[in-house]
Formats: structure tokens, sequence, C-alpha cells
């Protein structure tokens, strides 16, 4: 019998190991295959039979990418517009989110009521105001325009998790410091932030892909082809050249290739982060 | 200010006279004094001050505001007028037909997303809900599409779709013969809108299977095991410990779903920019045209209220909807 449950074990293990390759393979075949075309002559892109192993494999759709279209641009702003995002809303939540977590003060269940209003409505549904506001605050095709926008974007998010993480954080701590005479500014720096790197991480690396990956505001208010970001850049290039996949493929991987490899560092905080954030709401 | 738990701990000490003397004697420092309390307040109001000034400015002023242009024509011409039209652009709404096959092909693609991540995201996390060898790689392979950027997967999937000569009908059709004919995937309403909830579902799985694992590693495994003894088949094990023990992250991540399937915005615009002739507008792709293209300011924003509307009347339903129940249990 007991020989009949290894077995059975077994078949389970191994049943369980069918599916999750099969689900697998679907998942990654887009990747490969795009990866596969980046590589191809333009006349192989739409070959029957696809040749996942191109035969005649060249590397111009990249040199091409990077050079026609000023992609190498592109790739800066992006990464200017993700970083500059990524400081300022993370400094900006966490101290939205100490405020919160931390203090008793008259209107701070109103300020929290409001973060949750701003976290539940679908952004679009304010792009035409913002694109006004924008207009009048002279931040239409600008970086900036980008960076103040995706900054404010995120904060209500980025402010929701580190509160409940800070709340976690034992008050004792705190307390040993107010006894030393610090005031609430030293408190946050040099106890509650080194403390709270691994919650800080996440805000973060959400934060830069956010940023890194948003295409419908920039659509919106970049017009001048030197402020393009990847996103914009990427579609409409496939909007100009819509049969050169090899092309398109070149550039997409160009832009993905940091993300990827963002993830695959930062993977464990990544899905602690998004658990965290699931299972507290 | 008085922290939270400060109050907590003293408020406990006021429970019997002899106990709160020896409260008060052991921590007579954190009896703040006035000075003290309104230097905190004003602390706390420093920290809050920056962020939500421009969380106010760009996200809760545009909300208002968004509700205000509704109401108008909106004029975007510098010094000339707006006109106020009162309800004129939701009625104007009610009346279009391209509103209300927007609106059908959004639900539509609600239908097709929300219950397919949500079934092959559990049946994922189930799946990984074991030692399985290799499971770090099969986590990480199902989350990638969540990582990678919609511009990306949309162009990627038109390409994929691509009628003759793109790859998923080269399986299906030069491979597997399961169709007769090379499918025109992006070109007929059903189809598009189908292909669409078929990116929106790979793009997502992983993103619920994250949520679900988390939740399967938090049921108690003696409960698992207690079921295991009793001999219950795997299914009905699954049915009567699992399910109700993960039933609160099943509402959220249903609720965000749903959210998120009102959102679709970017596959549309990329892969059948609504066409062909408005047969797969989806909400926010036909908000976007009547704003950016016509410039009718007024009604776009009109159709973002009515989107917004929607969306907060089914979050609170479906959270109605999954707390009876939990309620009746406790």
């Amino acid at each position: 019998m007991v020989v009949g449950n290894v077995r059975r074990a077994h078949t389970v293990m191994s049943a369980r190991l069918v599916l999750l390759s099969a689900g697998a393979v679907l998942m990654i075949l887009p990747f490969a295959y795009m990866l596969s075309t980046s590589f191809k002559p333009n006349a192989l892109v739409l070959s029957i039979p696809p040749q996942f192993l191109p035969h005649q494999v060249t590397t111009s759709n990249y040199t091409q990418a990077w050079s026609s279209n000023q992609f190498g641009h592109y790739f800066v702003n992006s990464l200017w517009v993700a970083v500059v995002t990524t400081l300022a809303s993370v400094l900006l939540s966490a101290m939205m989110a100490y405020a919160l977590a931390r203090f008793q003060f008259p209107g701070r269940t109103v300020a929290f009521g409001l973060i949750l209003v701003g976290l539940m409505v679908p952004g679009l549904m304010m792009l035409i105001p913002q694109f006004l506001l924008a207009k009048k605050l002279l931040l239409l095709n600008s970086l900036w325009g980008l960076v103040v926008f995706y900054t404010g974007g995120n904060l209500a998010l980025n402010t929701f998790l580190l509160r409940s993480f800070f709340q976690d954080i034992p008050w004792e701590l705190e307390e040993a410091m107010v006894v030393d005479g610090g005031g609430p500014w030293t408190r946050f720096w040099r106890l509650i932030l080194p403390l709270s790197r691994p919650a800080l991480a996440v805000v973060a690396i959400f934060t830069f892909l956010a940023s890194w990956d948003e295409f419908t505001w920039a659509l919106t208010i970049i017009n001048d082809p030197s402020k393009y970001t990847l996103p914009i850049g990427i579609a409409l290039f496939q909007g100009q050249h819509s049969t050169s996949w090899g092309l398109v493929f070149a550039a997409s991987a160009i832009a993905i290739g940091p993300v990827i490899a963002i993830f695959a560092i930062f993977q464990r905080q990544f899905v602690s982060g998004i658990a965290t954030g699931a299972v507290k709401a | 200010m008085r922290p939270r738990r400060l109050t907590a701990s003293s408020n406990s000490g006021t429970t019997s006279d002899s106990l709160g003397r020896s409260v008060t004697a052991l921590r007579p420092r954190f009896r703040p004094t006035n000075v003290r309390r309104r230097k905190e307040i004003t602390a706390a109001y420093l920290f809050l001050a920056p962020g939500f000034f421009l969380f106010a400015l760009v996200i809760l002023y545009p909300i208002v505001r968004a509700f205000q242009i509704s109401l108008f024509n909106w004029s975007i011409v510098p010094g000339t007028a707006s006109h106020f039209l009162g309800l004129h652009n939701y009625s104007r709404a009610i009346h279009d037909p391209i509103f209300w096959r927007a609106l059908e092909n959004t639900g539509f693609y609600m239908a097709v997303t929300v219950p397919g991540q949500i079934v092959l995201g559990l049946a994922t996390a189930v799946l990984l809900d074991a030692h399985v060898p290799g499971r770090g790689l099969f986590r990480t392979i199902y989350y990638l599409p969540v990582v990678t950027s919609w511009v990306v997967v949309s162009l990627l999937f038109q390409y994929l779709f691509i009628t003759d000569g793109g790859l998923a009908n080269w399986i299906l059709h030069d491979n597997l013969h399961l169709v007769g004919h090379n499918i025109d995937w992006l070109g007929t309403r059903w189809m598009a809108m189908l292909s669409l909830g078929i990116l929106g579902i790979w793009k997502g799985i992983g993103w619920a299977m994250v949520i679900f694992l988390a939740a399967l590693q938090g049921v108690p495994v003696e409960l698992k095991e207690a079921a295991a003894v009793d001999g219950a088949k795997a299914w009905a094990r699954f049915r009567a410990v699992s399910l109700p023990a993960i039933r609160p992250v099943i509402a959220f991540v249903t609720v965000m779903l749903v959210i998120g399937s009102f959102n679709v915005f970017i596959s549309v615009f990329l892969m059948t920019k609504g066409g062909p002739l408005d047969e797969t507008q989806v909400l926010l792709t036909y908000m976007y045209r009547w704003a950016f293209s016509y410039l009718d300011f007024g009604y776009g924003s009109a159709l973002s209220f009515i989107l917004t509307l929607i969306v907060f009347v089914l979050a609170l339903a479906q959270l109605r909807l999954f707390r009876r129940p939990a309620e009746a249990h406790s």
C-alpha cells in the first residue's frame, strides 16, 4: 500500500510537471518567436513554414533600429524619466506614508480616504483634464510633463503599500529615539527608511517599470520626436514600417531587456510585494 | 501628536486605578505636553504636504474637473467661451450606437478575460503549491508577460495573429489542421475581440497566479493534511479546504481584474485601432478618439465619467456579493 502511495505521488508530480511545462511553453513561445524574428532579414519574417531558428541570421535590425530612428535617444529619455520619477515618487510617498502610519492629526482619515479614491479611479478617465492642466503648466511636449504626472500618478499605490509596512515597524524602536530626543525627521531618516529597505525596493521597482512602460500619457502630450520615450518610439515605428517586423522587434527587445534584467534580479521582492499588497487589502 | 500605539498602551493603563498609577510612573515622559503635541502635528503635516499637494493637483483635481468638463461643449481655443450643456453629453452617449457597441465590446472583453485569468491563474497556483522541481523558474516564466510593456506585447500578438504568415494560423491550420482556412483574427468584430481577450489572459495569468499562490501558502498545512487523511479526493479537498480559505483573495483578484478589464486601451488602440469601422471600439479607445482626434473634450469627458461610474458600481456590487456569504459563516 505504501508502495502504491509512493507511485501515485510520483504520477501526480509528473502530471503537475507536464501541465506546468505546457503552460510555460505557451507563455514563453511568443517571446522566443519575437527574439527569433528580430534576427531575421525582412524577407523571412512571414515565411511559411515559420523559421524558429532563422537559416539566415542578421544583426542588422538591431544596428538599424538603434541608429535610424534615434532609439538610443528614446532609451536615454525613458531612462531619465523613469529614474527621476522613481526617486521623487518613492521619497514623497514614503513621507506621506510615515505621516499616515505614525501620527494622529486632524484630517488623517480624510487624507487616507482620498488616497484610496485615487487607487480606485481608472487612470485614463482623467486624461482630458490632465491634458488641459499640463497645457496650463506649460508641461506639454516636455519630459518634465511625464515626470510630474507619473510621480503624482504613482503616489497613491506607493503610499498605500508603504503605510502598511511602516505600521508593522515596532513602535518601541521609535520610542527609544524619542527618549534620546530624536525629532520626527531624524526618526524618519535614521530609523524608518533604513528598516524599510525591502518595501522601498518593491515600490521603487514598481514605479520604475510603470514609468518605463507608460504609453498613453506620453503619446498624448509628446509630439517632438526628440522627446519620445521607448514605448511611443516603438508604436510609431511600427506605424511607419508596418511590415518591418524584424526592426520592430529588435527595438522591442532593446526596450524590454532592462525590464527583464530588473525582474530577474529582484524577482523575490516583486513577488512578495504583489502578494503583500493583495493579501493585506 | 500622539502616535497611535502609545495612545493604545496608555488606554490599557486606565483599566484600573492602581495600574494607571504604575503606568504613569513608568512612562512619565510620554505624556506629551501641549508644545510637543503641536510640534508633532506640524511635523505630520509637513511630511504629508509635498506629496499630497502633487496628488491633489494631478489626480484629485482632474477627477472633479472631468465631471465639470463633461457638462460643457468644451472649447479648446483660448479666448473662446465654452457653452454649458448640462447633461446633454450624457444623453448624447445614450443615443450613440457606437457608445453601446463599445460598452458591449468592453463587457465581452471582461467576460472573457476575468474568468480566464482567474481559472488559469488559480490552476497554475495550485499546481505550483507543492514541492515541484524548478518552481522558481516556472514562476518567473509565467510572470514574464506581466512585466512586459503593453506596447510590446500588443505588437507581438498583432504579428502572431497575422492572417497569412502569422504563427497562430500556421499552428492551427497548417500544423494541427484544426481549422479549414486561415482565420482573419483581427479583421472581424468578434474574432478581434477574442484575440484581444486571448492577449489579455496571456498577459494576466502570472499576476493572478502570484497572488493565489501566496494565499494558498497561507492555508494551514494541518487543514490540508487533515483533509488528506480523511481520504477526501483532491478536488473535493480543494473545494472544502483551500477554496473557502482563499475566498477573500479571490474576491480581491476579481474586483481588480474587472476594473482592469474596463481599462483596456493600449492593445485595442494598437492592434485594431477600434476598427474595422468602429466594430472593435472599447470605451477608452472611443473616448480617446472623441477627445484627441475630434477634440470634443466635453463628450470625451462624459464617456470617461460613465466608465468611472460603471467601474465603481461593479466594484461595490462585487464586494457586497463576496462579503455576504463570508459574514454568514462567521
